[in-house]
């Protein structure tokens, strides 16, 4: 049987320690062993986007990086974005219809609040450009990048 | 009283918990003592099970036990809506890539692989049948046991499991001043929902738990009755709401397995599949659809004579529905005196074909599309024209003697075709097209639900509908709403648990808005006659006395909130309003498809595209879909369902194909190579515009929607690619290669005319 390892991480802003087997993926050990059922797990090898997370400022595929590499890891994921309550681009997915069945939205809120980290004002260009890593079979892709659009611009108005 | 359903975009119920990653998906919940299950397959479409050799498996850390076809009874218990083919698990044949063979159940989803790498099946090829030839071929391998058909079956000595026979007039002896002759090829192409398929069952109570990421839980219920010899009261499905189901999801796959393995073992057991299982799970139906048709010189449809095969794959699922009904409407939305449609299903060693958005109507509207086109070309008529001269007006029929058509159909052709620009000068390399698609809804069928009216006024409703996507939760909520005059706040539904919620019957064939809005309508009504009539005694006065107007009670012109009649109802000893609604659509025994259909979906596509001839490739430009939803409900709703659906059609036009290889196997498996519509395959521009005639049987004058979008997009982008090259192309997707080799063939075509000429 593979090596068992003791990790530690901050998830969330909670520092956390995790013993977990050697091939046990990011996405795994925050699902089963942190109880975090947010991110979720579509195609496993890093095509879909279902599982993003923020590592390290960076959005990554959470099933593509084993829990032993994201030792020490500052680690963001969709329980860690909107406080209980929902950011500006939480809110303006559903103001602007991008949400269908839900399943991919996780990791798609994921993907553009570290988006809009890095490019804070995003075209659309950039917007279909960020998030080209993220499936939505339901088809919502125009109102997903609409909405990123708004969270922007509506953040202007309102201030 | 009054049927309310006004139009608006009420937010979305459940939509909270979707962006904050709350929503608890069928893989979300936790279970104690709970086990897992991982499957074992073959590398080859077809085997003879030799042996299997588990006990190195046995040995895995933490494999619990493993189960092959001989830990099952004999004979194996087999199911399906359609005929009883499907096995729980194979015994001595596989029948197609992906046709399980042993089931490892183990402490952890790892051990459980692990323990399923190590299973040693000793297994012989064996031929297979993998294409709509092969199928046909005399000398091809029977896909189906012989044990299975019935002895009588005059087809049973052919890979042909069901042929239909549509049509009325006299194809034969109608006269036509031209006529067109094609052959159609449709490919598979898969679901690829984003939730892979989950299955977990627990004993329970004497009877089983399960938990299933399917859209019809009373179907699977009856199934799993059936097939363990429980009361139907002692099945509990558990129906979290499907992250994407598009058909895929709707009838019984490996349920019956789990229920099995966890009765067996007395402890909750989870099977969640990976995407490269769901390919092999479920697809389309793909077909080769053969359509003569004959036109006058103006263009009027005068015959079709339609030869359909559809290839089903080795267990028919609901398949020959699919196949029957889409072929019953092989004239697709237009008048036509003469029509002949020969229809057959066939079994392969493939993945078994099941429902998907538009049920077999996509195929054949790219055939019938393509000949109006190609039709239109000939003729010299222009492409809206030729469809405005033939669509069938309201009240007309389609199928002499069934149902006419429900809709001002030539409007939404009328529309797509303003929206698109279907008049302005082309830029060169543009091309425009536009085509219509046709979808009949359920016919037979019924949905219940039951609605409480609580002390405080606030309301449950409980209704067996599976939100998926399209919203269902918030249609509902909109209807008790709207009806009752409660703010949406204050109701809750209650769905996806069959020991609680009653009988609907499926989600499907876009029913719910219309069977199971008319239920909750239904419901909303008798509670207020409840009210009413209590109100009225509670009061002392006659129910004449006592006015119900949405959130508010007028007794003898005093005017009442809800709760304060409720409470004054009752007095001291608590109580609530509960009504049962009801919704059914009996069908008709003596009727091709089991009944009318309850109302036709009937959708426009217009396209405009950009085409390098160098290379093939090319841009949506302007992607335009028309809906004739009789009425939104909720407009949001639909404009996001009619969109999201015209983004699958991109999906099997553009790019999205299943390929075996000789042995049967798919060979793109998985996201990596099997290529779905991201967001850099959207249209530059899309427009989605609804028609609301309030012409539909459901609530406010709605017919079910979300499906429309995806008719007709092969056929509209297909026309337009050859407005732009002059390429004809027949088979689906219209890949770029594909797109360039049409162009190659069409210039050579056109040197050879000139030299011919000349």
């Amino acid at each position: 049987m593979s090596g068992e390892s003791t990790i530690g991480l901050t998830v969330n802003g909670t520092r956390r320690s995790v013993t977990v087997p050697s091939s046990m993926t990011l996405l795994e050990m925050v699902r089963s062993r942190l109880g975090m059922t947010g991110s979720k797990e579509c195609c496993s090898e890093g095509e879909c986007g279902a599982c993003t997370m923020i590592v390290d400022g960076e959005p990554v595929n959470s099933c593509l990086i084993l829990a032993g590499e994201a030792d020490g890891a500052v680690i963001t994921t969709i329980e860690g974005i909107g406080n209980g309550g929902m950011t500006r681009l939480q809110a303006s997915f559903l103001e602007a219809g991008a949400v269908q069945c839900g399943f991919c939205i996780p990791g798609m809120v994921v993907a553009a609040s570290a988006l809009l980290e890095r490019i804070p004002d995003p075209t659309m260009t950039d917007v279909q450009e960020g998030l080209s890593g993220n499936l939505c079979r339901c088809g919502g892709y125009s109102r997903i990048c609409a909405a990123v659009i708004s969270s922007v611009t509506r953040g202007d108005t309102d201030d | 009283m009054t049927e309310r359903g006004a139009s608006t975009s009420a937010p979305r119920v459940g939509g909270f918990e979707r962006v904050t990653g709350a929503q608890m998906f069928t893989a979300d919940i936790a279970h104690d003592d709970l086990l897992h299950v991982a499957l074992v397959h073959l590398d080859c479409g077809r085997a003879k099970i030799e042996s299997i050799d588990v006990s190195a498996a046995g040995e895995v850390d933490g494999v619990v036990r493993v189960f092959t076809g001989a830990d099952f009874p004999n004979p194996m218990p087999r199911f399906g809506p359609r005929f009883k083919d499907r096995p729980v698990i194979a015994t001595t044949e596989t029948k197609y890539h992906g046709d399980p063979v042993a089931a490892v159940v183990a402490v952890s989803r790892a051990s459980a692989t692990k323990g399923a790498a190590e299973v040693k099946v000793t297994y012989s090829e064996l031929p297979g049948v993998y294409s709509i030839d092969q199928a046909l071929a005399p000398a091809s391998p029977l896909v189906v046991d012989a044990d299975i058909r019935p002895p009588d079956d005059p087809l049973a000595a052919t890979n042909i499991r069901q042929t239909w026979e549509w049509g009325w007039g006299d194809v034969d002896s109608t006269k036509a001043d031209l006529v067109l002759e094609e052959t159609y090829e449709f490919p598979m192409v898969t679901h690829f929902s984003i939730e892979p398929h989950v299955f977990v069952a627990a004993p329970e109570a004497g009877g089983v738990a399960v938990w299933s990421s399917i859209q019809h839980p009373y179907i699977l219920q009856k199934t799993l009755a059936d097939l363990l010899g429980l009361p139907i009261a002692k099945v509990r499905i558990h129906a979290p709401d499907p992250g994407g189901g598009f058909g895929g999801k709707g009838y019984p796959k490996y349920e019956p397995l789990v229920a099995m393995v966890a009765l067996e073992l007395g402890r909750p057991v989870r099977l969640v599949l990976t995407l490269e299982e769901t390919f092999q799970a479920v697809r389309r139906t793909n077909a080769r659809l053969h359509f003569r048709t004959g036109f006058s010189d103006e263009g009027r449809l005068l015959f079709i004579d339609a030869m359909n095969d559809f290839l089903m794959g080795a267990y028919a699922d609901i398949a020959p529905r699919v196949i029957s009904k889409s072929s019953y409407f092989a004239a697709g939305p237009y008048k036509v005196g003469a029509v002949r449609a020969k229809v057959r299903g066939l079994m392969s060693h493939t993945t078994p074909s099941t429902a998907f958005r538009g049920f077999g109507a996509p195929q054949i509207a790219w055939a019938i599309e393509s000949q109006i086109d190609a039709a239109a070309r000939a003729l010299g008529i222009d492409a809206v024209d030729i469809r405005l001269r033939n669509l069938a007006a309201r009240g007309e029929e389609i199928v002499p003697g069934d149902k006419p058509a429900d809709g001002d159909w030539a409007q939404s052709v009328r529309i797509a075709a303003e929206k698109v620009g279907w008049t302005q000068t082309l830029p060169p390399g543009h091309g425009r097209g536009i085509a219509v698609g046709l979808k009949a809804s359920a016919t037979a069928g019924s949905s219940y639900c039951i609605l409480r009216i609580l002390p405080d006024g606030s309301v449950a409703l409980v209704a067996g509908t599976s939100d998926m996507g399209q919203g269902a939760r918030t249609i509902l909520t909109q209807l008790v709403s709207e009806n009752l005059g409660v703010p949406a706040e204050q109701v809750t539904l209650v769905m996806g648990d069959t020991a609680v919620v009653p009988f609907d019957y499926s989600t499907s064939a876009s029913r719910s808005t219309v069977f199971m809005g008319s239920a909750v309508v239904d419901a909303c009504g008798k509670a207020i006659d409840d009210l009413v009539s209590r109100a009225a005694q509670a009061h002392g006065v006659e129910s004449g006395e006592v006015v119900f107007t949405p959130g508010e009670v007028a007794v003898a012109g005093d005017t009442h909130t809800i709760p304060e009649i409720v409470a004054r109802i009752f007095g001291s000893v608590p109580g609530e309003i509960i009504a049962v609604g009801t919704s059914r659509g009996e069908g008709d025994a003596g009727h091709a498809l089991g009944g009318p259909a309850a109302f036709y979906e009937f959708s426009c596509t217009a396209s405009e595209v950009a085409v390098d001839p160098e290379t093939g490739d090319y841009e949506l430009v302007k992607h335009v879909t028309v809906a004739d939803v009789g009425k939104a409900i909720n407009r949001q709703h639909v404009e996001m369902q009619d969109e999201g659906a015209a983004v699958m059609g991109l999906g099997h036009t553009l790019m999205e194909q299943l390929l075996l290889d000789e042995q049967g196997r798919i060979r793109n498996l998985g996201a990596l190579d099997y290529r779905i519509p991201t967001f850099k395959d959207v249209p530059k521009s899309m427009i989605s515009v609804l028609v609301e005639n309030g012409d539909g049987p459901g609530p406010g004058g709605a017919k079910g929607s979300g499906e429309g979008g995806l008719l007709a997009t092969s056929p509209a982008i297909a026309a337009a690619v050859t407005q732009a090259t002059g390429a004809v192309i027949t088979d689906l997707p219209l890949s770029p290669e594909r797109v360039w080799q049409a162009i190659q063939i069409s210039k050579h075509n056109e040197e050879r005319h000139d030299s011919e000429d000349s």
